[in-house]
């Protein structure tokens, strides 16, 4: 059996932390490069172009309906050949951005529920003033959607949490990389549960900190 | 109507329709400079879709809209520029929540029109003195009654200087004790000599402030004339029915 859950904890904590560290970082670059990419898929998807938006739309299902670890492999082993323009980035750059493309898959979507629920009113007021179709979206639409959906992204950081544990897989520091690490010292159950406490940690922390901002935002409306 | 009048607006033949209902069914109508026209009729008669027409709001289904001589199209880069002289007022304000009262005025001027800053908000606290809404300038629209929600949508539309107001039944969702002061707006305006066109229930203020009255039933404009026609001796038998259930 070995040392306890707690010896185990208590000796490592610093490997623990900057796993931590690894997960909460990798997590924010998913979302917020998923974000910007993502805003980019929900106009494209809701182009009223139907070439333009069913390749938005065959982009999001692809991503979507596959695993994140089958992406992550296909970009680890594949990227770098398939796309010379993008051979510069490193192997772990490669699963960084197969991560950052998922979350925007996701993301789209918030984004385009996000855009549809804002009043139709609101558009046809800045078009009737002349404001073209591109500041109409960027001035008016998009800053009234995205308080809406800021819950649904803190959400989806908080899934996009537990998504990168399988980083890990491919030699990334996140938390669950340090199961790897500690399994080299013959410690192989008990970190698994302080990985899992760890995350259950910060996931229900997280979450009470998005149900407190639904309550304010609701309140400011 | 004598020669020097400017045409701004001509309506040919102007069809729309809804899946299969026909909503307008063939409208010809011309508005010259400095005219206060009013559009009354029944509920689903194409009265608002009409008005929406005349910007391309909703893009009609045939017939042509000539905006100062110009047809308007929707595929055209050319509308929006058309569009800063077409301002209008909807029935539910459609005040922009996320900008300040005095923002909600500059955008579009800063933003399309390339006005400085400093000049766009000296004149939109102009606009506002007008309309009584000076001392709100720095609040969000939340904060405002119907009532002044919607004479900030008139100012905020003012402030592009259009050369004709497009206004949607602008009193239809207002609380009975703020119409007096929207309305007391819309007529300083076509006073002023701006012409107006206004979708409206409001049979009294109509009559008052109208140089030329349409009652559109039906997709067609089924009867028009001065307010002293069309009000005190209709011809049509629908729009003396209509008139009769209103008055």
């Amino acid at each position: 059996m070995g040392p306890g859950i707690i010896e185990v904890f208590l000796q490592y904590w610093p490997l623990f932390l900057n796993g931590l560290i690894g997960t909460l970082k990798y997590a924010f670059i998913a979302v917020l490069f998923g974000s910007m990419l993502g805003i980019v898929v929900a106009i494209i998807n809701m182009s009223k172009n139907k070439i333009v938006s069913t390749i938005g739309s065959i982009y999001v299902n692809v991503l979507r309906g596959t695993p994140l670890l089958v992406q992550m492999y296909i970009a680890y082993f594949f990227i770098p050949m398939a796309v010379p323009a993008l051979s510069f980035l490193s192997k772990e750059q490669c699963v960084i951005l197969s991560l950052i493309l998922n979350s925007s898959a996701y993301v789209s979507e918030i984004f385009r529920s996000g855009i549809n629920a804002v009043d139709k009113g609101q558009t046809e007021a800045a078009r009737s003033l002349g404001m073209s179709a591109s500041h109409t979206m960027q001035k008016i639409i998009l800053p009234q959607a995205v308080k809406n959906i800021l819950p649904a992204l803190a959400n989806e950081y908080i899934a996009m949490i537990k998504e990168t544990s399988l980083a890990g897989t491919f030699m990334l520091y996140e938390l669950m990389y340090t199961r790897t690490l500690l399994a080299n010292k013959f410690l192989v159950w008990q970190p698994l549960f302080i990985i899992a406490g760890i995350y259950l940690v910060v996931t229900m922390v997280l979450s009470a900190l998005v149900r407190a901002m639904e309550k304010r935002l609701s309140v400011s409306d | 109507m004598t020669d020097e009048m400017k045409l701004i607006i001509e309506v040919v033949d102007l069809q729309k329709n809804f899946g299969d209902l026909k909503v307008l069914k063939g409208i010809n109508e011309k508005i010259y400079k400095g005219e206060v026209v009013s559009i009354i009729g029944p509920s689903g008669g194409g009265k608002s879709t009409f008005l929406r027409c005349l910007n391309m709001l909703e893009i009609p289904d045939g017939g042509h809209v000539y905006f100062e001589g110009e047809e308007l199209d929707a595929n055209s880069t050319d509308l929006d520029q058309h569009r800063q002289k077409i301002g209008m007022v909807f029935q539910l304000f459609n005040v922009f929540p996320h900008l300040t009262v005095l923002d909600n005025i500059t955008i579009t001027p800063i933003l399309e029109k390339k006005i400085p800053k400093e000049q766009a908000e000296k004149e939109a606290m102009e606009l506002l003195e007008t309309v009584g809404l000076s001392d709100k300038a720095k609040e969000y629209p939340r904060k405002l009654s119907g009532g002044q929600k919607q004479r900030l949508a008139i100012v905020r539309a003012m402030a592009m200087h259009p050369d004709v107001m497009l206004f949607d039944e602008p009193t239809s969702a207002l609380d009975p004790e703020m119409v007096k002061g929207v309305l007391e707006v819309i007529q300083n305006l076509a006073e002023s000599g701006m012409t107006c066109v206004i979708v409206t229930h409001e049979m009294g203020f109509a009559r008052k402030i109208s140089d030329r009255v349409l009652f559109i039933d039906d997709g067609i404009i089924a009867e028009s004339g001065t307010p002293e026609e069309l009000f005190d001796h209709p011809k049509n038998p629908r729009t003396q029915e209509f008139l009769s259930q209103v008055l």
